[in-house]
């Protein structure tokens, strides 16, 4: 979707600026909300690609000024409810009010802990041969799905260089709707900073994103 | 962390140091609520996982991965073509899942990382990320303009280094090899993990110079 969470390239969001000796934590709330949505994803509630569209289809007043744990916490709930895992008036009252859908995998338990440490693999079978090798020539493809792609705004319509390949991987733009996972080839595109961003763009610079094959086509 | 525990060391925005509870505290309480009386989720496995990413999982197990590379030649080989695989092998590190890619800093190239769309890290080398790298700031620039990013973090680079920008839009994390930082011949790795810092890492910042106050 082309929402303000596809950020690359705007202007006027001002200043970096780092926070010395930053604690991992701001408040007790925002560790809460991570364990929460790290603990309902590792019960089966949903998957990470469903759980980043729910934080993109935020409105775009509440995404730019929520702070980034408000806006896990506001993506978690709606979640929760769409998916009926959570009912309206139980989140408003903080209690569980009657029988609802119980997450695929069951209670998240102490002894899950551990293996939600370690990332697991997206890597897939491949349904059919890669259409791209290094050093290839793609166009980003025009396109603007309404729902949650991994395709940033910024390169459609731009020409890169495949420079290498990552195998057949979890396709987020299915996956995000339940829809399976349709894996897909997936491989790191580079751009020359001109072909996004025009003559005066610093020549020096170059961006890469990894791209799943269908948002490729052969230039 | 503890569950019960409201006292909030840190400073907050949301000035929750009075007896009060904030807006946010009380609406998070009531979401864990629901999830634990409906045997969703039980609060002692919510806080083993934040007391992993406040204790065990940190920038510290990046630099370590740092400091071998820069003291043992195969392991950088082998980092360089498999980070996950290579990590693996230093028992003494937190395990690494699949797709971690790391790149090197040259005199003639700088990487820096970044993810416009969301946030994307490698926390199991470099732990949760800062709030400056899921800001709109930082996101929004550092593909356009990575050397005005820099500057603004006092970061100067040679005119003609190139700079390569990694926008992690899938599930590759990236983790930068800084350069070796100068007059540290012979040091071990446990005095070369200390200089390593965890912008150094991101393509945010160089490592600490040795002799310099930290």
């Amino acid at each position: 979707m082309n929402g303000v969470h596809d950020m690359g390239g705007m202007d006027g969001f001002g200043k970096v600026e780092i926070e010395p000796n930053e604690p991992v934590f701001h408040a007790e709330w925002e560790a809460r909300v991570m364990a929460l949505v790290r603990a309902m994803g590792a019960a089966g509630a949903f998957n990470i690609d469903t759980s980043r569209f729910y934080r993109e289809a935020l409105p775009p007043h509440v995404y730019l000024s929520s702070s980034y744990y408000k806006k896990w916490l506001l993506g978690l709930e709606d979640l929760l409810v769409d998916k009926g895992f959570v009912a309206p008036d139980e989140v408003k009252a903080g209690h569980a009010l009657r029988q609802t859908k119980a997450p695929k995998r069951g209670k998240f338990t102490r002894d899950d802990v551990e293996r939600i440490l370690v990332r697991g693999t997206f890597t897939r079978a491949a349904p059919a041969p890669a259409k791209f090798k290094a050093g290839d020539r793609v166009r980003a493809k025009n396109i603007h799905p309404a729902t949650h792609t991994r395709l940033p705004r910024y390169v459609r319509g731009h020409v890169g260089v495949i420079e290498r390949d990552h195998g057949c991987q979890v396709f987020p733009d299915s996956a995000s709707l339940e829809a399976g996972e349709n894996p897909q080839w997936l491989y790191t595109v580079v751009f020359d900073s001109a072909e996004l961003w025009g003559a005066d763009a610093d020549p020096t610079v170059k961006i890469s994103i990894d791209a799943f094959e269908p948002y490729l086509e052969a230039a | 962390m503890a569950h019960d525990h409201d006292h909030d060391d840190h400073h907050d925005h949301d000035h929750e140091h009075g007896s009060e509870l904030s807006e946010m505290q009380i609406r998070v309480r009531a979401l864990e609520s629901v999830l634990t009386e409906k045997g969703y989720v039980e609060p002692a496995a919510l806080d083993a996982i934040i007391e992993a990413y406040e204790t065990k999982i940190g920038p510290h197990n990046g630099a370590q991965v740092i400091a071998k590379a820069w003291s043992d030649a195969a392991f950088r080989q082998a980092l360089l073509k498999d980070a996950t695989a290579a990590i693996a092998t230093l028992g003494h590190v937190a395990r690494t899942g699949d797709h971690l890619v790391a790149v090197e800093n040259t005199p003639q190239r700088h990487n820096m990382v970044v993810c416009t769309l969301c946030s994307c890290y490698p926390w199991e080398v470099l732990g949760l990320p800062p709030v400056w790298y899921k800001a709109a700031p930082y996101r929004s620039r550092a593909v356009k303009d990575p050397r005005g990013v820099l500057a603004d973090l006092g970061i100067a680079l040679p005119k003609e280094t190139e700079i390569r920008v990694w926008d992690s839009t899938a599930e590759t994390r990236f983790l930068v090899l800084p350069m070796r930082p100068a007059g540290t011949e012979g040091w071990s790795e446990a005095q070369l993990a200390e200089l390593v810092t965890r912008d150094s890492m991101i393509g945010t910042g160089f490592p600490k110079t040795p002799g310099a106050p930290s």
